[in-house]
């Protein structure tokens, strides 16, 4: 079983792949059916961002591991604009797409661990965790 | 003995040593196995370990845990004893065996076959030392797989038994057609807060429910945390097509909420469990209105 | 993928078979509106049964589609949607609050005839 998927995100036939590759790895893992949703929903919004946002990028899904824990990782990384004000971009209905603004503090919420991080000018990387309960 | 063996005299094995000198310390306790093993067995008896078992079942175990423990010193790899720790976990954590008799066995394993390694090698100083150095490291290592392995066993069983206990602690009730109810007894964290969510929204699509009536009369205490659990399982039990009726709320816990900044306006209230009832009927009989004028007319 | 669309009666159906790209997301949008247009539609229903994953754009898109419907005179009616699936959309914190929601199409649609039945036939009449 391969540990690691890593998906190039530039169209969004490519959101649809990704979320359902990510899903498939971490029913391998044993989440629940609504862990799987989760996961699944969480992958949508970031492959989205990348898209709209930066054009392009990759999402990579792996296994996680701590200690005895385990779980899966996503990380979505872009060379796109960047995020100049990142605080605000997690507030529930920021956006600067006419979007609804949930993408990103939605994902906080849909999964166990969220980081971010953005320099304008650079691109973005996302990095989100769910552990197995 | 430790202090004895204080060394640093000796210079560090290397792999290709370690591994040469684990082979022929490994042929040696496969030599003396059944007096080792009845040495072992008599102290796990003497130190009142796995009380549970008879002595006869405490020698099969002993058994396979001796074999796999000189596999694992002989191969490094510790997979297979992983594999046996699990399944031995698996048999004894219904008998209620507890995780220091699992330790426990597993350190006088320990000690007896250090114990032997002295009196084998105790002339030879040098060699003693390199014997323990290569034997440590291994032994510890399958102290800790086992033990590791016996403690996962038991919280898994206990998050099961856990969920089941939850499971059973909110029943979703089918009164009749199209209605469900759920009285809810006791505190909700937010783990039970997701399990009751998700066995309401399974429970109407199972039950095609339009209403359910949520009673938390036996819910102590109420917070903004626990409301807003409260206010998401409505709100996702709409996506799905019912509606929820709280019931059992107090005036004053209302309040309060309302206090704080909690949307009761997003749930439905009804007073107690059989105002709830009542107004759902209502909402249910409403439903079939059209039909019955229909009657009427015709 | 392009959402087979059916019409009956007063109604609209667009049951979804597959999972949804935003394209086909619009496609269905534009579709629906343009036939509520064409067929004077007094409601819609959408069946969301075969979708496993709804997020933001998908949920945005449902909405304008009743959104914009309801401003050519039909209602618009999301059936289907699956337990994991609200709980998931409830936690990004999408509650589609102002659209209406059944169980399954048969409920949709005694929903959308109940609903024209209590609105009474006014709206009808002054279509057109
Ligand atoms: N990968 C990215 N690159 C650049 N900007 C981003 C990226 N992801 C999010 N953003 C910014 O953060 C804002 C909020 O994102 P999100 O919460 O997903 O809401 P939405 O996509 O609906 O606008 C976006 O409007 C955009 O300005
Ligand atoms: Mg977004």
């Amino acid at each position: 079983m391969a540990d690691e998927i890593v998906m190039d995100v530039s169209s969004d036939a490519d959101i649809v792949t990704a979320r359902q590759k990510g899903r498939e790895l971490a029913g391998r893992v044993g989440f629940s059916v609504t862990d799987l949703t989760l996961i699944a929903t969480a992958i949508s919004e970031l492959a989205r961002n990348i898209v709209l946002y930066a054009k392009h990028g990759a999402i990579a899904v792996s296994l996680a591991e701590h200690g005895y824990r385990r779980g899966i990782v996503i990380v979505a990384r872009d060379e796109g604009p960047g995020i100049p004000n990142v605080s605000q971009a997690l507030q529930d209905g920021y956006s600067t797409s006419g979007g609804l603004g949930l993408g990103l503090r939605g994902t906080r919420r849909l999964m166990d661990e969220f980081d971010i991080v953005s320099e304008v000018g650079k691109g973005t990387t996302v990095t989100v965790k769910k552990w197995l309960r | 003995m430790d202090q004895m063996l204080t060394k640093p005299t000796i210079s560090p094995m290397s792999a290709e040593a370690t591994a040469a000198m684990l082979r022929e310390l490994v042929a040696h306790l496969r030599q003396n196995r059944t007096r080792l093993r009845e040495e072992w067995v008599q102290r796990i008896i003497e130190a009142q370990l796995l009380t549970a078992m008879s002595k006869e079942e405490i020698f099969a175990e002993a058994t396979s845990v001796y074999d796999s423990y000189l596999d694992v010193l002989e191969t490094g790899s510790v997979e297979a004893l992983q594999a046996y720790a699990r399944n031995l976990s698996e048999r004894i954590i219904p008998r209620g065996v507890e995780t220091h008799e699992v330790l426990g066995i597993v350190l006088l394993l320990r000690d007896v076959l250090a114990r032997e390694l002295f009196t084998r090698y105790g002339s030879d100083f040098g060699t003693l030392n390199n014997v323990l150095e290569a034997y440590e490291p291994a032994a510890n290592r399958i102290a800790t797989t086992v033990g590791v392995g016996f403690v996962q066993e038991r919280e898994r069983v206990i998050r099961q038994q856990q969920e089941a206990i939850r499971e059973l602690s909110t029943p979703v009730l089918p009164v009749r057609e199209r209605l469900l109810i759920l009285p809810i007894i006791g505190v909700i964290d937010p783990m039970r807060a997701r399990q009751l969510t998700e066995q309401l929204l399974r429970g109407v699509r199972t039950n095609r429910a339009k209403v359910a009536v949520m009673d938390i009369t036996g819910v102590p205490a109420i917070d903004s945390t626990v409301a807003n659990h409260l206010v998401q399982t409505v709100e996702s039990a709409r996506l799905l097509g019912a509606t929820v009726i709280v019931t059992g709320l107090s005036p004053e816990i209302a309040q309060t909420l309302v206090t704080i900044g909690v949307d009761l306006g997003k749930m439905n209230t009804v007073g107690d469990l059989q105002g709830g009832i009542e107004e759902a009927e209502r909402m249910l009989g409403y439903k079939v209105m059209p039909v019955r004028e229909a009657t009427q007319q015709g | 993928m392009a959402v087979p669309i059916l019409k009956q009666g007063n109604y609209l159906i667009a049951s979804i078979q597959a999972a949804l790209t935003d394209a086909d997301l619009f496609e269905l949008r534009n579709a629906l509106v343009t036939q509520v247009g064409r067929f004077r539609s007094r409601g819609v229903v959408v069946d969301v049964t075969a979708l496993d994953v709804m997020d933001s754009f998908a949920v945005r898109t449902l909405r304008d589609i009743a959104q914009m419907t309801r401003l050519r005179g039909a209602e618009t009616v999301i059936v289907g949607i699956q337990p994991e699936v609200a709980f998931a959309m409830v936690q990004l914190g999408l509650t589609l609050e102002e659209v209406a929601t059944a169980l399954d199409l048969e409920e949709g649609l005694a929903y959308l005839v109940e609903r024209s039945k209590r609105t009474g036939p006014e709206i009808g009449s002054h279509g057109g």
